[in-house]
């Protein structure tokens, strides 16, 4: 439990680095979480070779939800949207290095399902796009 | 008379358990649902065991005892809420279908477009998505009784609106999130003064005070079981018996008939008429079990336990700093506190709290427009039962300086 809300997490959460908006961007996209009310928007710049060159995120969540974003933006600079759709729930835990019930892992998933649904051009961010 | 805790908290085996070694659980969270005595369990696996059998039109032994357990449960459960007769006691699964029922039979039959509907800004999504299901189906309007910065309705501003002569004025008795106690028997007669009918929401009322629906007059009024000691899956939709007697079913199945033909039926007398289908019989007489048992404890040292046990939360949750509460002072309200932290998302704080074996819930609590109101996404939110102490409120401040340290 501890484990939760390791000392990484509460980093990522309190100083994040990738916390802002892009403008301009070449994809944008925001959700919600039901259950709690969290919202992150995600920005993307990407190349003309398809590589993503610059991400932030905004919002409002717990920790859990604001640190995988962080930690996730950090990771897919540089990597192809192609390689982003390959993205899954077991990235984003090994990101997080924890374990989680069904409610927090909504939490954690939050910004991978935006930023999935942005890169896929969706209207809506389905919980298929992190299974 | 003050409850005798050690023997209330002897009732409820679940508050005796050890979530992980060395970690006892304290429960606040009765308001999202209460726990269970002995009395309401021992009750409901009674029946299974001894009397299981489809209710009505059965003879054998079985069948007839079941019935009258079924409608014993009813009789009583009227007794509760001081109504006049139990044909107006509707079995029905929760508050949520109670307040969906009138929406769909009394308002489909009485509500045309530009009908007023008032309901408050305070309202639990209960009370909200059947009305905006309404609106979009019959292009009803909605207004909405504002609430002040304390956590109060506006009751001037409600006077305005009630110019407009509503319909229905639909509204909570006491908020799952402010834990504001309306003046619901003075907002339901300025309503009559109107010629609105009224419908109260009883869902955190019916558990913490003492209803009389003769004192209410409330035309409508509906509370759910598992909120009060009984079981999930049985609530109750009470109502005026002209109303009811002029209302066209809701449900249509078994039970709820008079007779049927290949091509048409007639309906069967109240309250069964609402009640289509195999009703959920053992929660029923679960329900009839957990009224007994608040009965036996008496409605009115249940409140004053618990605005005890709330004043004292207040207090103390007031000290630490970086907390804020919601809603009125302890006075104006049943024993609920909605708060957040500085810097720590509710969802954290109740994660960590967690960690303690304090159960708290965080989120908004499914009346997400009044968090708007407040410009917040969310707030953890503490409740006090029957069953809960002083020295549970000490784990709850212990544990929210945990929390501040741990994000410190």
């Amino acid at each position: 439990m501890d484990d939760l809300y390791r000392e990484v997490i509460i980093e990522h959460y309190k100083n994040p680095s990738y916390r802002g908006k892009l403008d301009p961007h070449d994809i944008s996209f925001a959700d919600n979480n039901p259950l709690c009310g969290d919202h992150i928007q995600i920005d993307l710049q990407v190349s003309a070779e398809g590589i993503v060159t610059d991400a932030r995120f905004d919002g409002q969540g717990c920790a859990i939800s604001q640190a995988s974003a962080d930690l996730l933006l950090e990771s897919i600079i540089g990597k192809t949207l192609e390689d982003v759709k390959k993205i899954n729930k077991d990235y984003i835990l090994d990101l997080l290095g924890i374990e989680l019930g069904p409610v927090r892992l909504k939490c954690a998933l939050l910004s991978l399902k935006v930023l999935k649904a942005g890169v896929y051009g969706l209207q809506e961010a389905g919980d298929d796009l992190v299974e | 008379m003050t409850l005798d805790l050690k023997k209330i908290r002897n009732d409820f085996p679940i508050l005796g358990r050890q979530l992980r070694p060395g970690v006892r659980l304290t429960y606040l969270d009765s308001t999202a649902t209460a726990q269970k005595p002995l009395q309401v369990i021992e009750a409901m696996d009674e029946f299974y065991r001894k009397f299981n059998a489809n209710i009505h039109r059965g003879v054998h032994t079985l069948a007839e005892e079941s019935t009258a357990l079924y409608e014993g449960a009813r009789e009583r459960i009227a007794k509760f809420i001081n109504a006049s007769s139990a044909r107006q006691v509707i079995y029905t699964r929760n508050t949520t279908e109670a307040i969906n029922l009138v929406a769909y039979s009394w308002a489909r039959a009485n509500l045309k477009q530009g009908d007023l509907v008032i309901l408050t800004e305070m309202e639990h999504h209960s009370n909200l998505v059947p009305w905006h299901m309404l609106q979009a189906e019959r292009g009803i309007e909605l207004e909405f009784i504002p609430v002040t910065q304390d956590g109060l309705l506006d009751l001037d501003a409600y006077k305005t609106l009630l110019e407009r002569q509503p319909k229905l004025v639909s509204f909570t008795h006491m908020s799952n999130v402010l834990g504001t106690i309306n003046p619901a028997a003075e907002i339901v007669h300025l309503a009559h003064q109107a010629g609105s009918i009224a419908l109260v929401d009883g869902a955190q009322s019916a558990p913490h005070l003492k209803v009389d629906m003769q004192a209410l007059d409330a035309d409508f009024y509906a509370f759910s079981a598992h909120k009060m000691c009984g079981p999930t899956g049985i609530g109750v939709l009470y109502g005026k018996t002209t109303l009811l007697e002029t209302m066209p079913p809701f449900l249509g199945g078994g039970d709820m008939i008079r007779e049927v033909k290949l091509r048409s039926f007639r309906a069967n007398s109240l309250p069964h008429k609402f009640e289509a289908g195999t009703p959920a019989i053992a929660e029923a007489i679960g329900f009839g079990a957990a009224v007994d048992y608040l009965t036996s404890l008496g409605m009115d040292n249940i409140a004053a336990h618990e605005h005890e046990i709330s004043e004292y939360a207040m207090e103390r949750l007031e000290e630490i700093p970086g907390l804020k509460l919601f809603g009125p002072s302890a006075d104006k309200k049943g024993g609920v506190a909605s708060f957040i932290l500085d810097g720590v998302h509710p969802h954290d704080v109740a994660q960590i709290l967690d960690q303690d074996g304090i159960a708290v819930r965080a989120g908004h609590h499914c009346a997400q427009p009044l968090h708007e109101k407040f410009q917040i996404p969310a707030t953890s939110r503490a409740s006090f039962y029957l069953y809960n102490t002083k020295e549970e409120v000490d784990l709850l401040v212990k544990g929210i300086y945990k929390v501040k340290e741990m994000f410190g």
